[in-house]
């Protein structure tokens, strides 16, 4: 490993934000998923529990999307303009996802016609669906280390996102979350039928999710080589890899056997080592092959301010927090009471 | 600063900059003054056809109070920026006064259309020896105009004057309808409801949001061609992808549909607000809607 200077601990802390993000906001943007895909005689139920299952927290979770950018932006500014520069495209679009799906939650609450919920939800779910796979595709495009160093003709704003490697990072993405999401939603209801529903769901994306798992790992040895040869280097791939099979394979049996509670737990343990054996695969490198945790960074001074600030914050943003999700989420974290019946 | 690169960065004294206080002050009364005139001028607008309306009544007064408080002293405030201006930047103060020449005895102009090829600002109400006064508090002091900057540091003069004069001349307003408003409660013992105090209300209530986005234009435009004053150029600064118009349109128009929604769940807001039979009749039934 390496020493922990202030770059990589503001390098560390983006991480566990982009986790958090990922495990909470991402199940908002896989929950789109289940809303389009929404079929047969329970679909206004399944919308309706989706909208009532992110509403309420939808703001709050892009709060960890909003650190891990402004961490970039003033912890590792070269890094930044790179990842900006060439990605402009993919950005822009998660940006316009975003923001029209938060919209779309703020119109659904303000507006007091009866078809209120139909008519902003359907509106939306495409970006929310698209959405994930851009991220994925940003991230997937950055893992190649063939991002341009200079933009002169517009096809390069295109060819380095566009190719195999990023779009099956960006499916893999979306398979993640439509999975976080599906196991979620078995705990947001007490109705028998609904939690049968997500549970096939649940079972489908956790199939999907190894398929793609391995169909990135295959591409990513010509794809991305860089990375590849850091996960078979760092001596800690080889322990995350196998402590991320058996949570899936942990989730999997929760799910087959009902055991609901468990199934979440280890499914949020599967997706962050997911995610900390693709940054342990990449680091320290931020913008392979030429931008390092070192080397993009923003001088000692400003790092050990952001810290500071970071852990300021937290006195704020974590009781905050607890408290949102007792409000909202507390019949969804008391698994273990299945019985008890909540009111919408 | 050691060629294009930044050493011994003090993050600190970056956001405690000359123009923090006065600039922060500034907005925040800014925000207030605005969204409580504006407030005003929707329950202004009701107050006008259901008088009897409690609700609309009590929201006017709250509206009035803050945003005419806060645009009571925000001229002092901006008097306070001014000077802030006047030490720090002092081609951006030439810009918002349309000041070409440096001279003692520098004219504060109300109105006027700069030219910048004569150099001069014309069709302007002249205060001789104004503008030395509020920069430096001496009439005769000397202010220093565009031409005693480079050409090629010099804002777009024409934009910011105009914009400067517009937003203190919306401030102006705001401030005069405060007192009246003040002046009539003071009257009446009561929020203030005259007929012709409350068309004004409602005429005034897009004021302060056209203040505030000509006051931004004042402070970017007025710092050009700087994007880190002194050390980088806006046209430095930019990046270099390609097509950038596209993404701009497409911003813009999202925001344009978003605010069009918006406004138009807020109008809708607005009319199932009960009128002031219905607020008796629920009293009365003692049910509430």
């Amino acid at each position: 490993m390496m020493a922990l200077t202030p770059e990589s601990a503001v390098a560390v802390v983006m991480l566990l934000a982009l986790t958090v993000y990922a495990l909470l906001g991402g199940a908002d943007f896989g929950a789109g998923v289940w809303d389009l895909v929404a079929r047969g005689p329970r679909a206004d139920a399944h919308r309706e529990m989706i909208a009532h299952a992110i509403g309420p927290v939808w703001e709050a979770n892009h709060v960890w999307l909003i650190i891990v950018v402004v961490l970039l932006f003033t912890g590792f500014p070269a890094a930044f303009a790179a990842i900006m520069t060439a990605l402009h495209v993919p950005i822009s679009l998660m940006l316009v996802g975003i923001v029209l799906r938060g919209s779309a939650f703020t119109f659904r609450n303000y507006d007091p016609s009866p078809e209120a919920g139909k008519r902003w939800n359907r509106r939306f779910a495409i970006p929310s669906v698209l959405t994930p796979v851009l991220l994925g595709v940003v991230i997937g495009a950055i893992a190649t280390g063939r991002l341009p160093t200079q933009i002169v003709r517009l096809d390069q704003l295109f060819l380095p996102w566009l190719g195999r490697f990023p779009i099956a990072v960006g499916l893999f993405t979306l398979s993640i979350f439509a999975y976080l999401a599906a196991v979620y939603l078995i705990l947001e209801t007490a109705d028998t039928a609904l939690r049968e529903d997500f549970r096939i769901r649940a079972l489908i994306a956790a199939v999907t999710v190894g398929i793609l798992a391995y169909a990135v790992y295959v591409l990513a040895r010509s794809d991305a080589p860089l990375v590849f040869r850091g996960l078979k280097a760092s001596r800690w791939g080889f322990p995350v890899r196998i402590a991320t099979g058996a949570c899936a394979c942990a989730a999997l049996w929760g799910l087959w056997t009902r055991r609901y509670g468990l199934a979440r737990t280890t499914a949020v343990i599967q997706v962050a080592l997911i995610l900390w054996g693709c940054a342990l695969a990449q680091a320290p490198y931020l913008v392979p092959p030429a931008l390092t945790i070192a080397s993009a960074a923003a001088p000692p001074a400003v790092q050990k301010l952001l810290l500071a600030a970071v852990g300021a914050g937290s006195i704020v943003l974590f009781p905050s927090l607890y408290y949102l999700f007792r409000v909202f989420k507390a019949h969804a974290l008391a698994s273990r009471a299945p019985g008890h019946r909540v009111e919408h | 600063l050691a060629g294009s690169r930044a050493f011994d960065i003090n993050p600190i004294a970056a956001l405690l900059n000359a123009a923090t206080l006065s600039e922060t002050l500034h907005m925040i009364l800014a925000s207030y003054a605005a969204t409580g005139i504006l407030v005003a001028a929707v329950h202004a607008y009701y107050l006008r056809r259901d008088r009897a309306n409690a609700f609309h009544r009590r929201a006017l007064g709250i509206g009035l109070a803050v945003g005419g408080l806060a645009s009571i002293v925000q001229p002092f405030s901006g008097d306070f920026a001014a000077k802030v201006v006047a030490r720090t930047q002092p081609v951006k103060l030439a810009a918002m006064e349309g000041q070409f020449r440096t001279e003692r005895r520098a004219p504060l102009r109300i109105g006027g259309w700069p030219d910048p090829v004569a150099r001069r600002t014309r069709y302007a109400l002249e205060i001789p020896g104004g503008l030395s006064f509020l920069a430096t508090g001496d009439l005769s002091a000397e202010v220093r105009g565009l031409d005693a900057f480079p050409r090629a540091d010099q804002p777009p003069v024409r934009v910011v004057h105009v914009a400067f004069q517009l937003m203190v001349a919306c401030g102006v307003l705001m401030a005069l309808e405060a007192l009246w408003g003040a002046v009539l409660a003071w009257k009446l013992r009561r929020v203030p409801d005259t007929p012709r105090f409350l068309l004004a209300v409602l005429i005034a209530g897009p004021l302060g949001m056209i203040a505030i986005e000509a006051g931004w234009t004042v402070t970017e435009v007025g710092r050009q061609p700087w994007i880190v004053h002194g050390v980088m150029r806006t046209a430095q600064a930019v990046t270099p992808v390609p097509g950038l118009w596209i993404s701009l349109l497409g911003y813009s128009a999202l925001y344009v549909m978003l605010g069009v929604i918006v406004v138009a769940m807020l109008i809708r807001q607005f009319r199932s607000s009960p009128s002031a039979e219905e607020l008796a009749a629920q009293t009365r039934g003692g049910r509430p809607a």
